[in-house]
C-alpha cells in the first residue's frame, strides 16, 4: 500500500526543488529564451515579408520594364511608320513639285516659244510690211516712172472715185 | 501467492480493455489521416489525448493489480 | 559498425543490474525473491545501493533528517549497519525482521524504509504492519530526493547554458545545446500552450509547461539509467506525480474564470432537474483529472521499471545464464520503448495540463 501513499518528506523536498526550479528557470531561462525565440521568429518573418515584397517589386518592375519595352517598340514602330509616311509624302511632294516645276518649265517654255513666235511673227510682219512697202514703192515707182503711166493711174483713180 | 495471481489476471484484463480502446483510436486516426492528410497534425494530437485518457483508465486497473501483487 | 558499437554500449548498460543481482545471489541461505527485489527497487530508500549483497555490498548512505521535537541529522548507515531484529507478529505470529538503529539512530527502528520511534525498545507488528509506534516527521535526503537534486542540477545546467547562449549571441540561429532544446520549446509553446490554452492567454503558462515537460522528461530518462546517477524510480513515485498534478490543479483553479465555474454549477443546456446529479459529477471531475495525471505518470514509469527488472530477473529465477539470450534482448527492447514513453509521458503531462488550464480560462462562446 505504501507504493501509492504520498510520502511527506519526499513531498516536502519535491515541492521545494520544483518550486525553486520553476522560479529560477522562469526568471533566468524561459523568459529570455522565449523572448529571443520570438524575436528571431519575428525577424525571420520580417525577412520573409521583405523577400516577398522585393519579389513583388521586382515582378512589378519587370512588368513595368516589359510595358516600357512594349511602348518603346510601339513608339519605334510608329516612328518608323511616320518616317515612312513622311518620306513617302516627301517623295510624293518632290515628285509633285518636280512635276509642277517641269510643267512650269514646259509652260514657260511654251510661253516664251509663243511670245518668241509672236515676236518673230511680228518681226516677220513688220519685215513683210517693210518688204511689201518696198515692193509697193518699187512697183509704184515702176508704175509711175512714165507720164503715161501716171496719167493712166490718175485716170483710173478718177474712175474709181467717179464710180463711187 | 493467490493475491498475485488474481492481480495478474486483473492487470491482464485491464490491458485487454486498453488494447482494444487504443487500437480503435489508432486505427480510426490512420483512417482519418488517409482520408484527409492535411489534418494529420490535429488528428495526431487528438489521438494522443484520447489514447492517454483510455490508457489512464487502464492504468488504474494496473495499479490495483500491482497493489494486489505487492501484498 | 556504428550500430554494433551502440548495441554493445546499450547491452552493457542493461546487463549492469545483472551483475549487481548476481552478486546478491551468492548469498546461499536467501532465496531470490523477484517481487521483493522489484518492489525494493521501485520504492524509495535511505541508501543508494550500488552493488553487492544487502549486507556486504557497496552503498551510498544518505543523510537521515528527522523532526522529533528537535531536528536530528545522521547517516542512514546507523540503520543499515545497526541491529537486525526478527520480531514476531502479534496477530499472525509470523517472523518479521526490522532494523534497529545504532549510534545517533538509537531509539528508532526502520521497517520497509519507514522510520518509527521504538516503544519499549522495540517495534510492534500487527498483520504485517507496524502498530502503536510513532512515526517522527522524516525529511531525509532519500534516494529519490538525491535523484531529484541530480535531475534538477542537470536541467539547470542544460537550460541555463542555453539561456546563456542566447544572452551572448542574441537572436541568432541556435547552436549546440540550444539547437537541441529550442525545437522542444517551440513545440511546447505552439502545439501545447497556444493550441490548447489559446486566446492570447497562454504566455504566462508557457514557463510552467516547459518546466513540467523538462522536469518529467529528464527525470524519466535518469530513471532509465541503471547505474548510480540514475536508476531511482523518481517519476514513478506517487509523491512526485501527486505533487506535479497538484501544481496543475492549483494553477487551474487559480486561473479559472466565471465561465469555468458556470460550467460546473450551471452546465448550459442541462435541465434543472438533473442539476443534483450533474453538480457532484462536475465537482468530482475537477479532482479526477489531476488524479488521472498522477496515476498515469506513476503507473507508466513504475510499470516500465518493473517490466525491465522482471525480464532481467528471468535469468535469476531460472538460475541459468543462457536465459540471458532471451531476457536481455527483450529488456533492451523495453528499454528503448521506455525512452519513447519517457518523452511521451512528459509531453502528455504538459499537454493535459494545458488542456485543463485551457478549459479554466476559456471564455463563453455560445
Amino acid at each position: 500500500m505504501d507504493l501509492v501513499t504520498p510520502d511527506l518528506g519526499l513531498l516536502f523536498w519535491t515541492g521545494l526543488v520544483f518550486c525553486l526550479l520553476l522560479f529560477v528557470l522562469t526568471k533566468f531561462a524561459w523568459k529570455p529564451i522565449l523572448k529571443m525565440v520570438n524575436e528571431r521568429e519575428q525577424k525571420i518573418s520580417e525577412a520573409l515579408d521583405l523577400a516577398e515584397k522585393t519579389k513583388a517589386e521586382m515582378q512589378a518592375m519587370q512588368s513595368e520594364n516589359e510595358a516600357l519595352l512594349k511602348e518603346a517598340r510601339a513608339q519605334r514602330d510608329s516612328m518608323l511608320k511616320d518616317a515612312k509616311n513622311v518620306s513617302d509624302k516627301m517623295i510624293e511632294e518632290a515628285k509633285e513639285k518636280a512635276k509642277s516645276e517641269a510643267q512650269k518649265i514646259v509652260n514657260s517654255a511654251k510661253d516664251s516659244i509663243n511670245s518668241e513666235k509672236l515676236q518673230a511673227m511680228n518681226e516677220l510682219k513688220t519685215h513683210v510690211a517693210g518688204l511689201s512697202l518696198e515692193i509697193a514703192e518699187k512697183i509704184i515707182r515702176t508704175e509711175l516712172s512714165t507720164d503715161d503711166k501716171q496719167k493712166a493711174l490718175a485716170e483710173k483713180m478718177a474712175d474709181d472715185i467717179n464710180m463711187n | 501467492m493467490i493475491y498475485g495471481s488474481i492481480a495478474a489476471i486483473g492487470a491482464g484484463l485491464a490491458v485487454v480493455g486498453a488494447g482494444i480502446g487504443i487500437g480503435q483510436i489508432g486505427g480510426k486516426a490512420v483512417e482519418g489521416i488517409a482520408r484527409n492528410p492535411e489534418a494529420s497534425g490535429k488528428i495526431t494530437t487528438t489521438m494522443i489525448i484520447a489514447a492517454a485518457l483510455v490508457e489512464g483508465i487502464a492504468l488504474f486497473g494496473v495499479v490495483i493489480g500491482m497493489l494486489g501483487a505487492a501484498k | 559498425m556504428n550500430s554494433i558499437r551502440y548495441f554493445l554500449i546499450i547491452f552493457s548498460f542493461i546487463s549492469f543490474p545483472l551483475i549487481s543481482f548476481a552478486s546478491g545471489d551468492k548469498n546461499p541461505e536467501k532465496e531470490f525473491n523477484v517481487s521483493e527485489m522489484i518492489m525494493h527497487h521501485v520504492k524509495d530508500a535511505h541508501e543508494w545501493h550500488l552493488w553487492g549483497g544487502e549486507l556486504n555490498g557497496v552503498s551510498i548512505y544518505l543523510p537521515v533528517i528527522l523532526y522529533d521535537n528537535e531536528v536530528k541529522v545522521f547517516s542512514s548507515e546507523n540503520f543499515y549497519h545497526g541491529e537486525h531484529i526478527v520480531a514476531a507478529d502479534h496477530k499472525t505470529h509470523q517472523p518479521i525482521s526490522y532494523l534497529k538503529g545504532k549510534g545517533e539512530a538509537t531509539g528508532y527502528g526502520m521497517f520497509h524504509e519507514k522510520i518509527y520511534k521504538l516503544e519499549k525498545n522495540q517495534l510492534n507488528f500487527e498483520d504485517g504492519h507496524v502498530h502503536g509506534n510513532i512515526q517522527p516527521i522524516d525529511l531525509s535526503i532519500t534516494k529519490n530526493v538525491t535523484s531529484l537534486f541530480i535531475g534538477a542540477i542537470i536541467i539547470l545546467i542544460l537550460i541555463l547554458s542555453m539561456a546563456r547562449f542566447y544572452k551572448s549571441n542574441g537572436a541568432v540561429a541556435p547552436k549546440g545545446i540550444a539547437k537541441f532544446i529550442e525545437p522542444l520549446v517551440v513545440v511546447i509553446r505552439d502545439d501545447i500552450a497556444k493550441e490548447n490554452i489559446g486566446h492570447g492567454k497562454h504566455h504566462k503558462y508557457v514557463p510552467y509547461l516547459l518546466t513540467i515537460f523538462f522536469f518529467i522528461w529528464f527525470n524519466n530518462l535518469l530513471g532509465l539509467i541503471p547505474i548510480f546517477p540514475g536508476g531511482a524510480n523518481l517519476t514513478g513515485n506517487i509523491t512526485i506525480t501527486f505533487f506535479l498534478a497538484l501544481c496543475t490543479l492549483i494553477l487551474t483553479l487559480f486561473s479559472s474564470n466565471k465561465n469555468y465555474w458556470k460550467h460546473i454549477f450551471a452546465t448550459p443546456g442541462v435541465p434543472v432537474a438533473l442539476m443534483p446529479i450533474m453538480i457532484p459529477i462536475e465537482i468530482v471531475g475537477i479532482f479526477t483529472k489531476p488524479f488521472a495525471l498522477t496515476i498515469r505518470l506513476f503507473a507508466n514509469i513504475t510499470g516500465g521499471h518493473i517490466i525491465i527488472l522482471a525480464l532481467i530477473s528471468i535469468i535469476f529465477i531460472n538460475k541459468n545464464i543462457a536465459w540471458g539470450a532471451l531476457s536481455v534482448p527483450m529488456a533492451l527492447f523495453i528499454s528503448c520503448l521506455e525512452m519513447l514513453v519517457a518523452v511521451l509521458q512528459a509531453y502528455l503531462f504538459a499537454l493535459l495540463s494545458a488542456l485543463f488550464i485551457g478549459a479554466a480560462v476559456e471564455e463563453a462562446h455560445h
